[in-house]
C-alpha cells in the first residue's frame, strides 16, 4: 500500500522536556489511522510536529518526497495537510460563511470546493450568516472540519473530534470521516475513546511515552480487547 | 443588503460633514477640520489595533513621519504641496515597513514596548536635529507655500472653507479605502489573525507577511494624516512625535469602537468636544473628561460604534 505520510523516528520537545522519543508512524493512502494512548502520551504532540508547530529535533516527516519537517508551519497546509485541533478553535467573531472563506482563500479554492464541503455538512448551509461563536458544540466541530476541508487536503489530522459531543453528532462525524476515505483522503485520528474509533478506523497505533508501541489492524483489536486495556488503561 | 445599508450610512456621514461646512460657525468648522484629519490618523491606527490586534504604542512616529516628510520639504526645499504630500506618504510608509519588519518579531507586551522604543527614538531624533526641525518650538510653514494646485485652479489651504473641504476629501478617501479593505477577504483574514494567529498559520497563511502589510497600510494612512496636518495647519513640531500622540489614537479608537469603520471618527470628535466644553467651565476639565470616560466605559464597553453594533446594528462594519 502506498504511503501518504511517514513519521520516521522523530524527537520533539516542549522546552527541555522531551515528549516524542523516536516516534515512527506510517499512514497509508486512503486509510483512517487512529492514535490511542493515555493523556500526555504524545498523540497531540505528534500532530503538532507534522504541522510544524513544534520543531522536530531529530528524525523526519515525509509526505511523498517532501520533507514536511523542513517547511515553515504556514507552508505545511499548502502541501495538502489539514489539521483540526482539539477544541475547534474557530474564528468566533466571523460568520460560518466567513470561516469557510478563510479556508478557501488559503489555497485559492473556489465555489466548487465550497459546495462539496457544504454537501458533507448540510447543516452549515442553514447557518452561513450566523456568527460561528454562537453555534452548538457539534456544529462548531463540523465547521472546524469543513474549514479544514476547504484546503482540499489529501492528509487530514483530527484531534479528538468527538470530545464533548452528543451521540448523534459523534455518528455524524464518523460518517464524514468514512465519506472522506471514499474520496481518497488519508486521516490520522487522535482519540481517547476506543468505542469512537472502532467503527471508523482501519488501523490503530498505541502511543506511550512518546513512542509508537504497536500498530495493529482494527480487526485484531476486536479479537484482543486486552490490548486496549494494556496501553490505554480502559476497555 | 447589509453592504447597501452600510454604504448608505457612510455616504450619509460624508454628506452630513459636507453640509456642516456651510452650517457651522467659524470656530467649530476649525475644530471639525482638525478632527477629520486626526480621525484619519485614528483610522490608520484602528487598522493595526482594532482589526489586526496589534497594540502599538508607537504610531505617533508614522504620523510625525508624514508631518515632517511634508513639512521639511516645503520649509527647507521649497517643494509645493503635492510633492511634499508624496514625500510625507513615502516617509511614513518606509518607516512602517522597517519598524514593522523588526517589531513584528515580537508579540503582546513586547510588541508594545518595541514600538514605543522606536517612537521614542524618532521623537528624540526630531529633538536632536534642531537645526532642521527646531524641536519643540517647531516650524511654521509660510502661508504662500500652502496652496493646492488642481487642474485649472489653485486653492489656498489657509482659507478655512478650503481647509475643511480638503480635510473632508482626505477623510472620504481613507474611509472608503478602509471600508473596502475591511470588507475584502484580506480584511477578514486580518480579523481572523487577531482572533487566532496560530490557527491561521495552520490554515496556511503567512501571518507575518499579513501583519506586516497591515502595519504598512496603517503607517501609510497615519502618514497621510500627518502630511495633511502639516499642509493644512502649517505647523510641524516635535510634540506630534511624542508618546502623547501614540496614546491619543488608542484612546480615540477605544472610545469610538475598535474594529469599526466609523468608530475612530466618533471617538476623536467626542474627545475633542468633551475637552473643549469642559475646559470652558473649569480648569480641572480633565476630571470631567475622566468622569465622562468612566460613564462611557460602563454603558458602552466596546466603544460607541462597537456597542451600537453589538446591541442594535449588527451589520455595522
Amino acid at each position: 500500500m502506498a504511503t501518504a505520510l511517514k513519521l520516521d523516528r522523530i524527537d520533539c520537545f516542549y522546552g527541555d522536556v522531551q515528549i516524542l522519543r523516536g516516534l515512527s508512524l506510517e499512514l497509508y493512502e486512503g486509510e483512517v489511522h487512529c492514535l490511542l494512548g493515555r493523556n500526555g502520551a504524545g498523540k497531540t504532540t505528534a500532530l503538532k510536529a507534522v504541522m510544524g508547530i513544534l520543531p522536530v529535533r531529530a528524525g523526519s516527516i515525509l509526505k511523498g518526497e517532501m520533507a514536511l519537517s523542513r517547511l515553515a508551519a504556514h507552508e505545511v497546509p499548502k502541501a495538502g495537510v489539514a489539521y483540526v485541533p482539539q477544541g475547534r478553535r474557530l474564528f468566533a467573531e466571523l460568520t460560518v460563511a466567513e470561516n469557510l472563506e478563510i479556508g478557501l482563500m488559503a489555497r485559492n479554492k473556489g465555489e466548487a470546493t465550497r459546495e462539496h464541503v457544504l454537501s458533507l455538512f448540510p447543516i452549515l448551509r442553514e447557518r452561513l450568516r450566523q456568527r460561528s461563536g454562537t453555534l452548538s458544540g457539534g456544529e462548531q466541530q463540523m465547521l472546524a472540519m469543513a474549514r479544514a476541508l476547504c484546503l482540499e487536503p489529501d492528509v487530514l489530522l483530527l484531534d479528538e473530534p468527538t470530545e464533548g459531543l452528543m451521540p448523534s453528532m459523534i455518528a455524524r462525524i464518523r460518517e464524514t470521516v468514512s465519506a472522506l476515505r471514499e474520496h481518497g483522503v488519508s486521516t490520522i485520528l487522535v482519540e481517547q475513546r476506543v468505542d469512537a474509533v472502532l467503527p471508523v478506523a482501519d488501523r490503530v497505533s498505541f502511543i506511550e511515552n512518546g513512542q509508537n508501541r504497536e500498530t495493529v489492524d482494527v480487526a485484531r483489536l476486536r479479537e484482543d480487547p486486552e490490548m486496549v486495556h494494556r496501553y490505554v488503561g480502559v476497555g | 443588503m447589509t453592504n447597501v445599508k452600510s454604504l448608505w450610512l457612510h455616504a450619509a456621514v460624508i454628506l452630513l460633514l459636507f453640509a456642516l461646512n456651510f452650517l457651522l460657525p467659524e470656530y467649530h468648522r476649525g475644530i471639525f477640520s482638525r478632527v477629520m484629519v486626526l480621525a484619519v490618523f485614528a483610522m490608520g491606527y484602528n487598522l493595526a489595533f482594532g482589526y489586526t490586534g496589534l497594540l502599538s504604542l508607537g504610531h505617533a512616529m508614522f504620523f510625525a513621519a508624514g508631518l515632517y516628510g511634508a513639512g521639511l520639504t516645503i520649509y527647507h526645499l521649497g517643494w509645493s504641496v503635492w510633492p511634499a504630500l508624496g514625500a510625507g506618504l513615502l516617509a511614513g510608509t518606509l518607516l512602517a515597513l522597517v519598524v514593522g519588519f523588526l517589531a513584528l518579531r515580537t508579540t503582546g507586551v513586547a510588541f508594545m514596548i518595541v514600538t514605543l522604543m522606536f517612537a521614542q527614538v524618532f521623537y528624540l531624533t526630531t529633538l536632536y536635529f534642531t537645526t532642521y526641525t527646531r524641536g519643540e518650538e517647531g516650524l511654521v510653514l509660510p502661508q504662500a507655500m500652502r496652496s493646492l494646485a488642481l487642474p485649472g485652479a489653485s486653492f489656498s489651504l489657509t482659507d478655512p472653507a478650503t481647509r475643511y473641504m480638503a480635510a473632508l476629501a482626505l477623510l472620504t478617501i481613507v474611509l472608503g479605502l478602509v471600508l473596502i479593505l475591511v470588507r475584502s477577504p484580506y480584511g477578514r483574514a486580518l480579523i481572523a489573525i487577531r482572533e487566532n494567529e496560530e490557527r491561521m498559520r495552520m490554515l496556511g497563511y503567512d501571518v507575518f507577511a499579513n501583519k506586516l502589510a497591515s502595519v504598512v497600510i496603517s503607517g501609510l494612512i497615519c502618514a497621510a494624516a500627518g502630511a495633511a496636518y502639516a499642509v493644512l495647519f502649517g505647523y510641524v513640531g516635535s510634540g506630534f512625535a511624542s508618546i502623547q500622540y501614540s496614546i491619543l489614537p488608542l484612546l480615540w479608537v477605544l472610545l469610538g469602537g475598535a474594529a469599526t469603520t466609523l468608530g475612530p471618527l466618533i471617538g476623536t470628535l467626542f474627545m475633542f468636544y468633551i475637552i473643549d466644553t469642559a475646559s470652558d467651565y473649569t480648569t480641572a476639565y480633565l476630571l470631567v473628561v475622566g468622569l465622562a470616560l468612566i460613564l462611557l466605559i460602563l454603558y458602552f464597553p466596546k466603544g460607541i460604534a462597537g456597542t451600537v453594533r453589538e446591541r442594535w446594528l449588527p451589520w455595522l462594519p
